[in-house]
């Protein structure tokens, strides 16, 4: 495969980033060497499912268990100590791949999970101590969604709703696959306790104006919930800059290990904050009549650390800054503006979402006038290449876009322009096989 | 291609010409069933009747969005079904599930499913068994509540 082009992608001041040595890079990805269908190579393009992983990542997951291995924040030995460096120094780097303090950054399971920790606070807040009132939401309150979200990101608003009684409002979208903004102060009110929003769409990789829609809520008192998963691993993101409360994002997107996500949060609101999974590692004093907590992070990691994990995720973020996130962006900039730009020039084929690459990041999710979705995924995978079919947990976004499900193609740092060549190809021989072309 | 021999002629003829379709009345059950998994829907119902002291297939109607294999087979399955006793019905439906089941190690029983027999190469694609067999899966659900709940729950439950 080709490396990227010569020449470096301008910046957003104009300066030239250097481009990716992509040949580089995927000589440290060891599942890219695999043939898959027919001895075919794999051209892979279902990042935004689920990203692969360098040999750096892997060593720092193996290192730990052959080396460091033990139960961080136990143990009155060695191994015990290292684990728990391990842990506490790989979420100091996690803060520092997103501006953040050590201490506002909280490990979880997944993006997924971390959402539900927020939503879960909010319901438990009903039951807990005075300081947790500003979570607290029931009649007459609203949660604020948009019909763009990943199901994450909207069914556990929905599910806070029916625990509290609170009223599930959202932003809808324009048919370009922007989120509709023209209702904003019909639907952020006095009554909105908390905004949920993507800051990157898994379909459309249309990326909304968070710091916007967060001063609105901000001004009204709610609280700003941004799903971070398709953009933290894509694009240079600084916490400080983005406005939300709030950010959540999975260390399996970025080059990590399956397993961990994150979810940022504001110091005060986390410290406020009343737990959602309880039990070991997060108490402070255990009694049977009753058990208090310690503070922000660990009072939302109960149960043993997932050190190893963790020490893959802080190795992820060190290549992804060794690369540097902004020629991570300008190379995924390239090879969305080439697939637009391909997949535009075959009849029969319609791109949901934006057609530029103007605030829109690397999902290229498209429809093909006579061949579902899962067919056209069948004959890429004929020809080695990895899509996703169906609706991508975004249901409510095919739907508002006028489809049933779609074909999609995710970029990453190991993708090349041929391999872009082979999917608008591969799109081509699907319709011929399907007697549509 | 090897996804050819899933792709065969008579799954295309069934998908760009699905027979039996559209929602008829009258009808004893309808169902609504979804693959999560790719989106396929299918709205079924089944009109039973009387055929020698016991039910019989007297329609199979439907409203279907989906892949190919998804529509080819719920198309496939209902000329297999239609005119037969539930008995004998639910043998077929048998039949395919095992067909699907069997990883390409199966030898199918062309009397017994008739043009079914075509979908035997989507049991080497275990992403696609379910598309197969959303339609059946859909007749199954419906004859039962047609049948309440007394009805005949012969061979296997999936």
């Amino acid at each position: 495969m080709t490396s990227a082009t010569t020449t470096g992608h301008p910046g957003p001041a104009g300066e030239i980033t250097p481009p990716l040595d992509v040949a580089g890079i995927r000589a440290d990805f060891p599942i890219l060497g695999r043939a898959v269908r027919g001895g075919r190579p794999l051209i892979y393009l279902d990042s935004g499912a689920t990203s692969h992983k360098p040999r750096q990542v892997l060593d720092a997951e193996r290192d730990f268990y052959t080396i460091h291995n033990s139960a961080a924040h136990r143990g009155a030995h060695l191994l015990g100590e290292e684990a728990t460096d391990a842990y506490e120094s790989a979420r100091a780097r996690v803060a520092a791949f997103i501006g953040a303090a050590p201490g506002e950054v909280v490990f979880t399971k997944s993006a997924t999970e971390a959402l539900n920790l927020v939503a879960y606070a909010m319901s438990n807040a009903a039951t807990a101590g005075p300081e947790a009132a500003r979570f607290r939401v029931g009649p007459g309150d609203e949660v604020l969604v948009t019909e763009m979200e990943h199901h994450a990101n909207l069914v556990p608003w929905q599910q806070l709703c029916q625990r509290t009684g609170a009223t599930l409002r959202w932003f809808g979208v324009t048919p370009e696959g922007r989120l509709d903004l023209s209702g904003a102060d019909a639907l952020i009110t006095d009554r909105t306790r908390v905004v949920a929003v993507t800051h990157q769409s898994n379909v459309t990789g249309t990326i909304p104006p968070v710091g916007q829609i967060a001063a609105l809520a901000h001004a009204r008192g709610a609280l700003v919930v941004a799903d971070g998963a398709q953009s933290v691993p894509h694009r240079p993101v600084d916490v400080a800059a983005l406005g939300a409360d709030f950010l959540a994002f999975s260390a399996h997107k970025m080059l990590g290990p399956s397993g961990i996500g994150v979810l940022w949060g504001r110091r005060e609101l986390l410290e406020a904050m009343p737990p959602f999974v309880t039990g070991g590692s997060m108490i402070e004093v255990v009694r049977m009549e009753g058990s208090t907590f310690l503070p922000p992070p660990e009072r939302f990691e109960a149960g043993v650390p997932a050190a190893a994990q963790a020490a893959g995720l802080a190795a992820a973020c060190d290549y992804l800054d060794a690369l540097g996130m902004p020629g991570v962006a300008a190379h995924e900039e390239a090879l969305t503006a080439h697939a637009l730009g391909a997949l535009a020039a075959l009849d029969g084929v319609r791109v949901l979402g934006p057609l530029t690459t103007r605030d829109r990041g690397g999902a290229v999710s498209f429809t093909v006038d006579g061949v579902h979705p899962h067919d056209v995924g069948q004959l890429l995978d004929e020809l080695g290449i990895a899509v996703r079919a169906n609706h991508h947990c975004a249901w409510p976004l095919h739907r508002a876009l006028g489809v049933q499900a779609s074909t999609r193609a995710t970029f990453y740092v190991y993708n090349t322009h041929d391999e872009v060549d082979a999917l608008a190809d591969g799109v081509r021989q699907a319709q011929r096989f399907f007697a549509v072309a | 291609m090897e996804v050819e021999s899933m792709y065969r002629e008579l799954i295309l003829d069934h998908y760009r010409n699905p027979h039996n379709r559209g929602l008829r009345e009258p009808f004893d059950a309808q169902v609504h069933h979804v693959n999560p998994l790719c989106g396929d829907e299918v709205t079924l119902r089944v009109a039973l009747k009387d055929a020698g002291g016991e039910p019989a297939v007297a329609d199979v109607s439907y409203d279907a969005l989906g892949c190919s294999i998804s529509q080819a087979s719920t198309s496939v399955m209902t000329e297999a079904l239609i005119g037969k006793s539930v008995r004998e019905a639910m043998g077929i439906s048998g039949a395919f599930l095992e067909l699907m089941q069997s990883r390409g190690a199966a030898d199918p029983d062309e009397d017994l499913l008739g043009d079914a027999v075509a979908f035997e190469g989507v049991s080497k694609y275990p992403a696609r068994i379910k598309c197969a067999l959303l339609g059946w899966m859909a007749w199954k659900d419906a004859t039962a509540q047609a049948l309440g709940s007394a009805g005949v729950a012969e061979g296997k439950q999936t």
